[in-house]
């Protein structure tokens, strides 16, 4: 047991002293947070633009429907008659190429249909694959088929007719979700930030008590001496431990800090996320640490230079993504049978945390028995493959 | 007293040591010569318990290897073949980290340290960190570190290899050193010259066998005529015949 800690400590001090390692500490810490903030800051400033800002939409075609542009001047909508645009092509080709995000083509027969038994034509031009632009459009579209509906009431009225007689079925939406679900989906991303700076805090030193140690030629005396091989293996395990938990703990301030920061009220988030839910969610996803020390010491095992198992760790550190990306996709909700498969579970729960909902106790433990289950398969695994002979390399 | 007998390992196909047997008296320096590839590494890293003989016995100190490895370990100091140190921890550090994973208590380890350091004349680098160590700086801190739990039996693969002269005749007067304490040194070289001026027993091996042994004066009365080189070329020559 002393062994183990001497062990440990060494491993610690040793790395401590290494500017990589400070590196590798504080990368989860200052990267996630940041990207996180510029994604929020967008998000907010996209939303509030498409809401009250001027839309200014290039028009062709204007002079047919005076009294359709001034409908829609009316609800900000600045139907733009000065423009390169000659045809419905040129609209298209500027669309697509992104200059305009929508162009508005009133019909050239629009007024004389108007008066008519047709139905006169508008045509917008926009990109569907631009998610930028698909709240102008909706915006524009919504507008013009205002106008259409309102004309086409005051005709029914005009002839006697209940409008209300066009409108058997009327649908209510009711929307439930509150702001702090809302804002979940978001945050769900943080759980990947939060689990990918864990695996992140330990990578060097998985590396390094392992390959390095033997690319480094210190791995065969070490091994004259009279500790048990387990002691050695478990006691740098531990320090990579330390170190995963110590870059997950900065990783929470951080993002606390950082969130608190943030003008998520104004696209209608509301974030709990505060120093109380950072410990939370730091008591939740500490197992892990264990379970990513035992994995990458098992992979760094089979290489046999630091570079060599960096390559590979690369991979590692993306394995916790793919529960998340499934569950993203689908849009699994918290289960039983899903609670022990670890990173996707550590994800469901912190969810649910900053959801603001209750947490299951039986998912909890669930979660936090299985997932150290796993990290003492893996570690036996990293013990028996570091009693190998072939170890020295 | 190392004692092994009948010792065979394979790695894969190749069989790296053949029924090896020899002893290494207390008090004496034993010195394993032999060519490139002739088992040399294997035979020490058997009997300092990091590989597993196949076949055969091992003992140190009266203890078994194969049963009892970590009684061994403690009666037993290994300097392999290019020691690394860890770059980031100062000599002092290296040398007690060994002594901590010994069981040392950190009062008699804080004494043994100094007193090491004063032998060896570490004064200099004791508190420097080991990343910008010269060859003949990184070997004496090794030394150190495996002396560091006082141990009766001294194993040292190469210990002379990248050393420059001044630092190899230091090296030499310590070993010397050791053996007027009574402690038994097991070294391997491939230089003929350093195994002359040293040791006072010699065991030649050859593709995995032992062609020769004996002190260097019983040999020169066995071959008359012969220098030291030659009989190492005879021997050596000889086991490439029986193997082709």
């Amino acid at each position: 047991m002393s062994a183990l800690l001497t062990v440990c400590r060494k491993e610690i001090i040793e790395t401590l002293r290494e500017r990589r390692t400070l590196f590798s500490l504080l990368l989860g810490p200052l990267f996630g947070p940041i990207l996180f903030t510029v994604l929020i800051n967008v998000m907010v400033s996209r939303n509030l633009s498409s809401q009250d800002e001027v839309l200014e939409v290039p028009t062709l075609g204007a002079e047919h429907a005076p009294n359709l542009i001034a409908f829609l001047r009316a609800r900000s909508i600045q139907p733009l008659e000065k423009h390169e645009i000659a045809n419905v092509e040129d609209a298209a080709a500027l669309v697509a190429t992104g200059v305009y995000d929508v162009v508005l083509v009133i019909d050239d027969a629009f007024d004389k249909d108007f008066g008519t038994d047709h139905a006169a034509r508008v045509a917008l031009v926009f990109d569907r694959s631009k998610n930028r632009a698909a709240s102008r459009v909706s915006r524009v579209r919504g507008a013009v088929e205002g106008y259409g509906q309102q004309i086409g009431t005051l005709r029914l009225v005009a002839n006697g007719v209940d409008p209300s007689l066009l409108r058997p079925l009327v649908v209510d939406e009711l929307d439930v979700s509150t702001p702090a679900s809302r804002s979940a989906l978001m945050l769900g991303v943080l759980t990947y930030f939060l689990l990918f700076a864990t695996l992140t805090g330990g990578l060097h030193l998985a590396i390094d008590t392992t390959a390095g140690e033997r690319e480094r030629k210190s791995l065969e005396p070490l091994l004259t001496l009279p500790v048990p091989r387990a002691s050695l293996i478990v006691g740098k395990m531990t320090a990579t431990v330390c170190y995963m938990l110590a870059s997950l703990a900065l990783t929470l301030v951080a993002f606390t800090i950082a969130l608190k920061q943030m003008p998520l009220e104004q696209i209608g988030m509301s974030s709990t996320f505060g120093f109380a839910t950072a410990a939370v969610a730091f008591l939740l996803l500490a197992p892990f640490a264990p379970l990513g020390a035992a994995l990458m010491t098992t992979v760094a095992s089979f290489t046999k230079t630091y570079r060599e198992a960096q390559t590979y760790l690369t991979f590692v550190l993306l394995i916790p993504t793919l529960p998340l990306a499934f569950a993203t996709m689908l849009n699994i909700e918290p289960e039983r049978k899903l609670m022990w498969i670890p990173s996707l579970s550590q994800h469901l729960l912190v969810t649910t945390l900053i959801k603001d909902q209750p947490l299951t106790p039986a998912f909890v433990a669930l979660s936090i028995g299985s997932t150290l289950a796993f990290g003492a398969l893996l570690g036996w695994l990293a013990v028996r493959l570091y009693r190998r002979e072939a170890i020295l390399g | 007293m190392i004692e092994i007998d009948g010792i065979s390992k394979s790695f894969g196909a190749v069989r790296a040591l053949d029924g090896v047997g020899f002893e290494a008296k207390d008090g004496r320096i034993t010195g394993l010569l032999g060519p490139n590839g002739a088992g040399k590494s294997t035979c020490l890293r058997i009997l300092s318990t990091v590989l597993e003989a196949d076949r055969g016995t091992a003992r140190v100190g009266g203890i078994d290897l194969k049963s009892s490895p970590l009684a061994a370990r403690r009666v037993l100091g290994v300097l392999p073949h290019s020691s690394g140190l860890y770059q980031q921890l100062t000599g002092r550090e290296n040398i007690e980290y060994y002594g901590r994973l010994h069981g040392l208590g950190e009062e008699p380890l804080a004494a043994r340290v100094d007193a090491l350091i004063e032998r060896l004349d570490l004064g200099a680098i004791a508190n420097r960190k080991a990343k910008g160590f010269s060859q003949g700086e990184r070997t004496k801190i090794a030394l150190a570190r495996a002396l560091v739990h006082d141990p009766q039996h001294l194993l040292l693969d190469e210990p002379t290899s990248g050393l420059d002269v001044m630092a190899t005749r230091h090296l030499r007067d310590w070993l010397r050193e050791l053996r007027a304490q009574g402690r038994c040194v097991l070294l391997s070289s491939h230089v003929m010259q350093e195994v002359e001026a040293l040791v006072d027993e010699l065991v030649i091996i050859a593709a995995g066998r032992v062609t020769l042994t004996g002190s260097p004066s019983e040999l020169r009365q066995r071959f008359p005529g012969h220098s030291l080189e030659e009989m190492f070329v005879e021997a050596v020559r000889g086991t490439e015949q029986t193997a082709a």
